[in-house]
């Protein structure tokens, strides 16, 4: 069986819970087996026959007040003993905050070995084999299991979702769960959504990244309008983020995100080898500088060597046109 | 109370990778203490000055070099260090670490002494964000990873968590283990008086024997993954570069966006 840990945040599906129930149906398909997934939180039930038009065959729902929110000790517990007791060859999740947090311990419980971050895969017989970036992209390493049971997260955006079929009805399990005293312990007192009301920067389709070029927060206004036309999300570098212009949250590199999109947008970043290590896998590159020897333009698809003042404001109203709002 | 760090010895963040076949070619690399690590180091610094910490330990697992990366976190204040080393531990995923070091907490007076347990989110080597996660969830303490803040009140903990779109602000119970990303602090450069004290500190050595480990649950024969082989990314190509007057580059770059990467 493979297994996949579906993530909810307000009672919906994320995006990479998505890519993980389609890769999870993909996988079973080539391993001859069933697919079956949890969901976890508070009210969360409805979720289930959404979960099965992704082609889970089976769908476990443990439904709790104190799962509302993520709680990496109930939550490792719960998943780690349904995992224990199912013995499926492969658990597959989100490479998520949640994912990348809840996964470990899992496997910590377990006693199983993990691949974290995946972006491939192949199957070696009845084994599988996971692919995945290190050394913070420099490398990709194909990753062996020798404990029956697999555990990899998957990196958001590198895999795609599948058409949901919507006439499939799921088969529930609801799992009863209590909180023990350890669990206790530990609680979650605040939830921060901060929302930009633009796509988060680790699932964006498209990206558009400011640096030390753009010379001040103002000038963001830009990139944030050029964002809002294409339905981007805005990044920066780490220039930009330690002068203060934009939020921890929004740096992209080896200290910050990293990201794949389909498009990647460098408006005023030089391209440090640090700032690579988080966009380098994006699909395409795009580098607006008025350097031509910045070395962004070695990975750049398309570069446009200029003063971004002067270019930025033309692209926008070009795209407005585009898009007819001009 | 106590606070214990958990730090890797990295190839530099200017590492560029070779290989050697499909394996890596370490010879040019040059090593430092784990970027991430420092906020775990800088952090325990600051809550010794603060007078919530009495002493810091320093724990890492490795060859010889960790004591580099060791001596790297003494030089910022922490007050002693613990090196595991031997040869059986050569290929250790992350797992067997975290056993590992579950073990050297335990050798070094376990919960009972230490209360803080501090990580860095991530090795940039390996990078699979794993071990703090797995190292809280075999001691059944609470762990609270990717934080931006740290504040200790007597024996709870309050911690804010930094994930897609938003924090998370959790308040644990003592002992707990929390890993550090940029954004928790500015960790500080040692100074040359800091650098040279940092050399009479002392470093406890364990070997497998010493943490009681028998060599075959760990390192390459005790893992339940291993890396098979590494490759280089695909190389990107430079693409086009245009050069002109605004109106006349952005009509290419609008090609290009429509024909190409087809976003419009
Ligand atoms: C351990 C470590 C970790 C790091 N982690 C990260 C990380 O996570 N992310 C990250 O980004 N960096 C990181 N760095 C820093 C990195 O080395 C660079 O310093 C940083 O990426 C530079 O940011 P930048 O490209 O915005 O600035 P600069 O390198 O100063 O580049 C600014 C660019 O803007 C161009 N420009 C200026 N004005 C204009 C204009 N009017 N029109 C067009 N172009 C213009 C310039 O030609 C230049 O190429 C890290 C460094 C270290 C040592
Ligand atoms: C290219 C490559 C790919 C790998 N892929 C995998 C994989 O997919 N799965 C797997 O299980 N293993 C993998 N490994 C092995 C793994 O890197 C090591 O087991 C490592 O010791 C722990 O993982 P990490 O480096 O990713 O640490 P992370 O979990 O990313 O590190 C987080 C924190 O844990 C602490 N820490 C980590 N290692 C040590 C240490 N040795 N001593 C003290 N503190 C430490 C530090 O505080 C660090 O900041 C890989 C190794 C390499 C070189």
């Amino acid at each position: 069986m493979v297994f996949v840990i579906a993530e909810q945040r307000d009672r919906e599906l994320r995006k990479p819970a998505k890519e993980a129930l389609s890769l999870g149906r993909k996988m079973a398909d080539e391993l001859g087996c069933s697919m079956e997934a949890v969901i976890i939180g508070e009210g969360i039930g409805s979720l289930a026959d959404e979960i099965a038009s992704y082609g889970a065959d089976k769908v476990y729902v443990v439904d709790n007040p104190f799962l509302k929110y993520y709680h990496p000790m109930a939550y490792a517990r719960v998943i780690g003993d349904l995992v224990k007791e199912k013995q499926p060859k492969v658990v597959l999740m989100g490479g998520t905050q949640t994912g990348r947090d809840l996964l470990p311990r899992v496997a910590a419980r377990v006693g199983a070995g993990i691949a974290p971050d995946c972006t491939g895969y192949r199957i070696d017989g009845d084994n599988i084999v996971a692919i995945r970036p290190a050394i913070s992209g420099k490398v990709i390493v194909e990753i062996g299991f020798k404990s029956p049971i697999k555990m990899i997260s998957i990196r958001p955006n590198a895999f795609p979702i599948a058409e949901p079929d919507t006439s499939k009805k799921a088969e529930v399990e609801n799992i009863p769960f209590e909180p023990t005293d350890a669990e206790k312990k530990m609680v979650m007192k605040e939830f921060n959504i901060k929302s930009t009301g633009r796509p988060e920067l680790t699932e964006a389709e498209i990206i558009v990244s400011g640096g030390r070029g753009m010379k001040g927060p103002e000038n963001f206004a830009m990139l944030e309008e050029l964002a809002d036309l294409l339905g981007a999300a805005v990044g920066a570098s780490r220039a930009a983020v330690d002068a203060g212009w934009r939020p921890q949250s929004d740096q992209v590199g080896q200290t910050g995100k990293t990201v794949s999109p389909k498009l990647y947008i460098a408006v005023g970043i030089s391209g440090a080898i640090q700032h690579l290590a988080g966009m380098s896998s994006s699909k395409y590159i795009v580098a607006i500088n008025k350097d031509p020897d910045a070395p962004i333009f070695n990975v750049a698809d398309f570069g446009i060597v200029g003063d971004l003042f002067k270019v930025v404001p033309v692209l926008i109203e070009r795209i407005k046109k585009e898009k007819g709002q001009a | 109370m106590k606070a214990i760090c958990f730090v890797k010895s990295v190839p530099d963040t200017e590492t560029r990778v070779k290989l050697a076949g499909d394996r890596l070619d370490k010879s040019e690399i040059k090593y430092i203490l784990n970027p991430y690590d420092e906020f775990a180091v800088e952090e325990a610094v600051r809550k010794k000055e603060a007078g919530i910490v009495d002493e810091i330990v320093v724990v890492s697992m490795g060859p010889a070099r960790a004591q580099e990366a060791i001596r790297s976190a003494l030089a910022m204040g922490a007050d002693r260090g613990v090196h595991i080393e031997d040869d059986s531990l050569d290929g250790s995923d992350a797992y067997a670490t975290a056993k590992v070091l579950v073990e050297a907490l335990k050798k070094e007076g376990g919960l009972d002494t230490f209360q803080l347990l501090m990580f860095g989110q991530r090795a940039i080597d390996g990078d699979t964000w794993t071990v703090p996660s797995m190292v809280a969830e075999m001691l059944g303490i609470p762990s609270v990873c990717n934080i931006v803040k740290l504040d200790i009140d007597g024996n709870k903990a309050v911690a804010v968590r930094m994930v897609e779109g938003g924090e998370e602000v959790f308040e644990v119970e003592l002992p707990a283990v929390f890993a550090g990303r940029k954004g928790l602090n500015e960790p500080r450069y040692p100074s040359l008086p800091n650098i040279m004290k940092a050399k009479r500190k002392p470093i406890n050595k364990y070997t497998l024997a010493d943490l009681g480990i028998d060599a075959g649950t760990v390192g390459k024969a005790g893992s339940f993954t291993e890396v098979l082989k590494y490759e280089l990314p695909p190389a990107r190509q430079a693409g086009r570069k245009v050069e002109g007057e605004p109106e006349e580059v952005v009509e290419e770059l609008i090609k290009f966006l429509k024909e190409e990467a087809k976003v419009l």
